[in-house]
């Protein structure tokens, strides 16, 4: 069973000025130059390949890692490589103020877990080593087990089909 | 308390609670995979579903319209790997002579009023047109479908939008469409869905149903509804033989998550410019900029009707010399009735270039891309950088389409 807390560093994806990018599109998430690359572990070298500033994503991250983004994050085109980066690179969970509707959809159904918070705490969490997702009450905990956001838990759909491992995983219905 | 439109729609198709922001699970009436993507349907299947069938073949369906047919060696090895699976697994294959699938799955009766659909193609939100939920989703996806015959979905929050005001020749059901796009942005009305009412709604034709709804997809909308017609039942009594399907109406105690009115009359003629749809102008505040070419077709504007308007203003002239028009049908159906009807002559008399029905220009299909810095009119619903060619393209309406053809220039039809 894959576990339904998280624990890791939080990355807030933050332009130059400090403030949550919003609408970042699949293109920066994963560039369109590396479409033809089709081993899962190579793409990870790629995730945030177009993002301004981010360049050196790839190389600092780590297993566990939660990112915290902006409005409409994965907008844009519909290529399941923008969710496979992420999932290469170990990411444990991705919460956004909002995400595009497909790239919800292609997470949700790759097991890549997100959650919704309207609000993201931006200065608490880059002050943090490391936070707590807890994706089935939404909860998100500082290293000291305070509670410093509440995001929308998962569905329990969404939560079945990340346990199982995917949406073509869930062979029971 | 009451229900939206797509919420009744849902209710009709799942054990679970309807209420927006949750998640059910959805049985589904048909499902589908074209051409783009299929291949990779088929691949995903066959990797999660070794030696398994589809759920219902009869409910499970290829169309072929991206590339058609092929003419480029990777669509025909992919359209080729659908047949194949089609064959062993006892699907139905609306093969390239068909048309555009989305169109296709509504002439068949196989998208009725009420109807649940998914499929491969990100406008499949089109099927609003006939008071069906159809749903563009990735290979992942649809491969769960084609197995399942179910899929997961969140319920959305319903946007109302009602019109006053009635729009009135020049001005189209395009027109109309372009303005919502151009008041709404890409983002609109995002994750919701739509239901637009008013007398410019009612009075559409069925080609003006589906121009408009299948313009959801630019305003970030996940489908659009309308009230039924008498156009509309003359549609499905045409596809299906049958008027007697519930149609999908709200309950007069829905609840919206927004309420939006707008006034529509005297509406003029609108365009959206480069390199946005929702870049949207009326036709005279650009008229006069030099057109190469110009597309009519796709599935937002390649019905009978849309392309009849054509002929009818073109009959007699002939295009702009070194202007290129280029016409794709969207159905084999409405490409047979022109021609059986004279009008596909009226347009090779104007000097058109005519081809088989298919999405064509809009997926880099058939009927040609741009160059560097060529001027294209579509009548289609994206103009992203790239997506038909290299040159700038601006979306407008058939007629705004053909009388700019004439002229060689950006022309607004009244001017005619
Ligand atoms: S005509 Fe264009 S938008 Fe419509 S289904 Fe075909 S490719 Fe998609």
């Amino acid at each position: 069973m894959r576990p339904t807390v998280i624990k890791g560093r939080p990355w807030v994806i933050v332009d130059a000025e400090g403030n949550l990018i919003d609408d970042i599109d699949t293109d920066q998430i994963y560039h369109n130059a590396y479409l033809a690359v089709t081993d899962p572990r190579e793409m990870g070298g790629y995730a945030f390949s177009n993002l301004e500033g981010w360049g050196d994503f790839p190389k600092e991250a780590k297993p566990g890692d939660v990112l915290f983004v902006g409005e409409n994050f994965g907008a844009g085109s519909s290529r399941q490589h923008a969710v496979d980066c992420f999932l290469a690179l170990g990411i444990g969970a991705v919460v956004g103020r909002s995400f595009g509707a497909i790239y919800k959809r292609n997470a949700i159904n790759s097991g890549l877990p997100l959650l919704e918070l309207p609000e993201i705490p931006v200065a608490a969490l880059r002050a943090f080593e490391e936070v707590t997702v807890d994706l089935e009450s939404g909860e998100i905990r500082s290293p000291g087990g305070r509670v410093i956001a509440r995001a929308r838990p998962m569905s329990r759909v969404a939560l079945e089909i990340y346990r199982a491992g995917g949406l073509l995983e869930l062979k029971r219905l | 308390m009451g229900r939206t439109v797509i919420e009744k729609i849902f209710a009709a198709h799942t054990e679970d609670e309807v209420v927006p922001g949750k998640v059910i699970w959805l049985d589904l009436d048909a499902r589908s995979a074209r051409d783009f993507a299929g291949a990779n349907v088929v691949k995903r299947f066959r990797e999660a579903y070794p030696g398994e069938r589809v759920a219902d073949p009869g409910k499970t369906f290829f169309t072929f319209d991206c590339n058609a047919p092929a003419n480029t060696i990777a669509y025909a090895q992919n359209q080729r790997i659908c047949r194949l699976f089609a064959r062993e697994q006892g699907i139905k294959v609306y093969d390239v002579d068909s048309g555009i699938g989305s169109h296709v799955l509504m002439e068949e009766g196989i998208a009725v009023p009420g109807a649940t659909v998914v499929g491969t193609d990100s406008h499949l939100n089109i099927l609003g047109a006939v008071g069906a939920f159809g749903q563009g989703m990735g290979d992942v996806d649809i491969a769960f479908a084609f197995r399942y015959g179910r899929t997961w979905f969140e319920v959305p929050p319903t946007m109302h939008i009602v019109l006053t005001g009635r729009c009135e020749f020049p001005a189209t059901a395009k027109d109309l469409t372009l303005f919502l796009v151009g008041k709404l942005g890409s983002r609109g009305a995002l994750g919701k869905a739509v239901e637009i009412e008013g007398e410019a709604v009612e009075v559409l034709d069925m080609a003006g149903r589906i121009t408009l709804c299948s313009m959801a997809t630019e305003m970030g909308a996940i489908s659009a509804f309308l009230p039924p017609s008498d156009a509309l039942w003359e549609f499905v009594e045409g596809a299906t033989g049958r008027r007697d399907f519930p149609y999908p109406t709200a309950d007069p105690d829905a609840e919206y998550i927004q309420e939006l009115g707008l006034d529509v009359s005297g509406l003029k003629p609108m365009i959206a410019a480069p390199p946005r749809p929702d870049n949207v102008y009326v036709v005279s505040e650009l008229e006069g900029e030099r057109v190469d070419t110009v597309f009519v077709g796709s599935c937002t504007n390649g019905r009978y009707e849309d392309i009849r308007l054509v002929a009818e203003i073109l009959k007699g002239r002939r295009v702009a010399p070194g202007v290129v028009l280029k016409v794709a049908p969207a159905t084999r159906r409405v490409w047979g009735q022109l021609l059986k009807e004279g009008w596909l002559e009226v347009l090779y008399d104007a000097g058109a270039v005519i081809t088989h029905a298919a999405c064509a220009g809009c997926a880099q299909g058939q009927i040609g891309m741009t160059g560097e810095g060529e001027v294209q009119l579509s009548t289609g619903n994206r103009n992203f950088p790239g997506k038909q060619g290299k040159g700038p393209t601006y979306l407008c309406s058939p007629a705004t389409a053909a009388a700019s053809a004439l002229l060689g220039r950006i022309t607004s039809p009244e001017r005619l």
